[in-house]
């Protein structure tokens, strides 16, 4: 009993500290990247010294970027707007962080590893309608917003807020769908199953990765996904050629911190949900319990521990290269126009979650009776 | 469910409950309705209703005070200041809700009431139980349920929405 | 593991449906009066999930999930309803709508 509270209090601090690190990747990522992808030198002032030319690289600018940033954030002056809700603006970014946090618990890392006997799941909170609490922290997550942009007494702050809100709320709907059409086809609302249930071949050599059995839900999850955190192409909410930075306009120091590590933060979960319904989770292709078993017949015997380290590894790379594949749609496609927006979530995206469930509900049914 | 838990949840939703009606500013009495929702969702969850708390959270919470968040600002509503109402509303309105809880307490707080625990079926409170109890047994009601929400969709829209504007309108003239 | 009596839960559901009441007979303003007439479904919600818990049955889960839809349609109309209102009256105080009193 004291080894699950244990084991559950580590790993949720676990989890929200790579939620954290995550963001602090994608921010780097944010400066350097994206200067990589435009063809600039992007911050370069103050790096580790001699990192840069060690590795042939110009100069990294780590410590700037990772250091000088945070504190400038910290330490400027925290102000109220005049004629502000003083309440609500302070308790904004908070209600903006707190649902993004408290998701990153649910989310499997690894299979069932036993550690001096006791067989602990890879999963700080083993909840078994996890994926109705996962829409229901998505939906809280928009009040954070909604007062930000309300509360500070501006009113392009609060155009900002109300296109976020608008813009959330329909996405939400088409996340859902999508999500619908995945529980239809594993039959549970664990995600720890979800993800067991993505362990398998397809003819043989395919893994049956989520990505191949619904792509379509794919699709429309990672694009419900990258509009629900507001990142581009569906910033309109934070525009920066126009709204300054919409809802979060009156915010400066350590709340604008706070918001943007929502942002980035709430990036790293979209591709940590990508990864767990559609990439397999933790799982490696061709990799069992108890080894690799290769399309072709070979097999190799691994330890039960190197199996568990495997899945771990799997799930942070496989986490990586989608926060990366974001920032790369980022720096590449332009802003969506607001109706165009709307458009895209309520005459595009909803019609075609619902064609996908229909269509997977018959599968489904199909499979069923003939086995 | 522990003791522990339901009076904390209970003091929380009384006391969002009472914030609701007292509070000034219409955006504060809508997040003390959001809080109260939450407690009461904590709750359904912790007696073994967890889809329906959940959906509790994802509905109310988190659909339908968003509109009447959108509805506030569209009238753009202040707090209000001055005097809200009559005082003699206010003091017989506080006697007759007290009266009224008091009447229903002593209804309800009697030991007629102490029901036997029958014990739950395995699976109570999980979606698929829940989905077999509304598609078989109680179909015709949530056949009623979609015609009444698209009724309510098509309603609303109409209710709301402006109505057509004339362009064609005479320079000197005011609409 | 304990039990919750069930008056306790009862009582918890009166005592929010009264506070509803008071908030639809006190407060005057057209949204906090729906407000607190959300606020009593919620509680009535409470107490159906409460019996439902102690008789085992489930019937009283399908009841708060039909109770939720139809307060969801309420809702969308009343604010309708509402909105229409403002538009007229330019007023969202129920002391000033008094156009069909005697």
């Amino acid at each position: 009993m004291t080894v699950e509270i244990i084991s559950s209090i580590v790993m949720s601090v676990l989890m929200i500290l790579i939620g954290l690190q995550l963001s602090v990747f994608l921010l780097y990522f944010e400066r350097k990247g994206s200067a990589l992808i435009q063809d600039r030198v992007g911050a370069n002032r103050a790096g580790i010294t001699g990192l840069g030319k060690k590795l042939g690289l110009p100069n990294l600018g780590i410590i700037n970027t990772l250091v000088f940033d945070p504190i400038k954030m910290f330490t400027k002056e925290d102000f109220v707007p005049d004629g502000a809700d003083k309440f609500l603006h302070t308790l904004a970014p908070f209600l903006a962080l707190f649902p993004v946090m408290i998701t990153f618990v649910v989310i499997p890392f690894g299979d069932t590893i036993s550690i001096g006997g006791h067989e602990i799941q890879l999963q700080a909170a083993n909840l078994n309608a996890a994926v109705l609490y996962l829409l229901a922290t998505i939906g809280i997550g928009v009040y954070g917003v909604a007062l930000a942009g309300w509360s500070s007494n501006n009113r392009w702050s609060l155009l900002g807020g109300i296109r976020a809100t608008a813009q959330m709320i329909s996405y939400e709907l088409a996340m859902g769908l999508a999500l619908i059409a995945v529980i239809t086809t594993y039959g549970t609302l664990d995600l720890q199953e979800i993800v067991r249930g993505q362990g398998g071949v397809y003819f043989g050599w395919l893994p049956r990765w989520g990505l191949f059995t619904q792509p379509l839900a794919f699709i429309i999850f990672m694009t419900a996904g990258v509009a629900e955190s507001k990142r581009v192409p569906f910033d309109l909410p934070e525009s920066e050629s126009e709204l300054i930075l919409g809802y979060f306009t009156e915010y400066s120091g350590g709340k604008q911190a706070v918001f943007m590590l929502t942002d980035f933060a709430e990036q790293a979960l979209v591709a940590m949900l990508v990864t767990t319904f559609f990439l397999g989770g933790w799982q490696v292709p061709w990799l069992y319990r108890d080894g690799f078993h290769l399309p072709g017949g070979a097999f190799i015997v691994m330890p039960a521990l190197a199996v568990s380290i495997a899945g771990i590894l799997a799930f942070l790379i496989k986490v990586l290269a989608l926060c990366v594949f974001l920032g790369l749609v980022r720096w590449t496609l332009p802003r969506f126009r607001y109706d165009q927006l709307m458009r895209l979530g309520w005459k595009v995206l909803v019609p075609l979650g619902l064609i996908n469930l229909l269509v997977t509900a018959f599968l489904v049914v199909a499979a069923g009776s003939a086995s | 469910m522990a003791i522990w838990l339901f009076v904390f949840l209970a003091v929380i939703s009384i006391v969002s409950a009472l914030g609701v009606v007292i509070q000034r500013n219409p955006v504060h009495c809508l997040l003390a309705l959001v809080l109260t929702l939450l407690a009461l969702a904590v709750m359904f969850i912790a007696l073994d209703a967890t889809v329906v708390g959940f959906l509790q959270i994802i509905v109310y919470a988190g659909a339908i005070m968003v509109l009447f968040l959108f509805v506030i600002w569209l009238l753009n509503l202040q707090a209000e200041t001055g005097p809200t109402g009559g005082l003699a509303l206010k003091f017989f309105g506080t006697i007759a809700t007290a009266a009224l809880v008091a009447e229903l307490w002593m209804f309800l707080l009697r030991p007629h009431l102490k029901i036997k625990y029958v014990g739950e079926a395995a699976g109570y409170g999980s979606l698929s139980v829940l989905a077999q109890k509304l598609f078989t047994d109680y179909l015709v009601a949530f056949e009623a349920t979609s015609i009444l929400l698209l009724a309510a969709i098509v309603g609303a829209v109409a209710l709301a929405r402006r109505p057509p504007t004339q362009r064609e309108s005479a320079p000197g003239s005011l609409s | 593991m304990t039990f919750i009596p069930l008056t306790w839960l009862l009582g918890l559901s009166a005592a929010l449906f009264a506070i509803g009441v008071a908030g639809v007979i006190v407060r005057r303003n057209i949204l906090v009066m729906f407000m607190s007439i959300e606020l009593m479904l919620n509680a009535v919600n409470l107490a159906f999930i409460a019996l439902a818990h102690r008789l085992g049955s489930m019937d009283g889960q399908v009841i708060v999930f039909f109770v939720m839809t139809v307060a969801a349609a309420e809702a969308a109309v009343g604010l309708g309803i509402i909105i229409s209102i403002f538009r007229n009256r330019e007023t969202v105080h129920a002391d000033d709508l008094t156009l069909l009193r005697w």
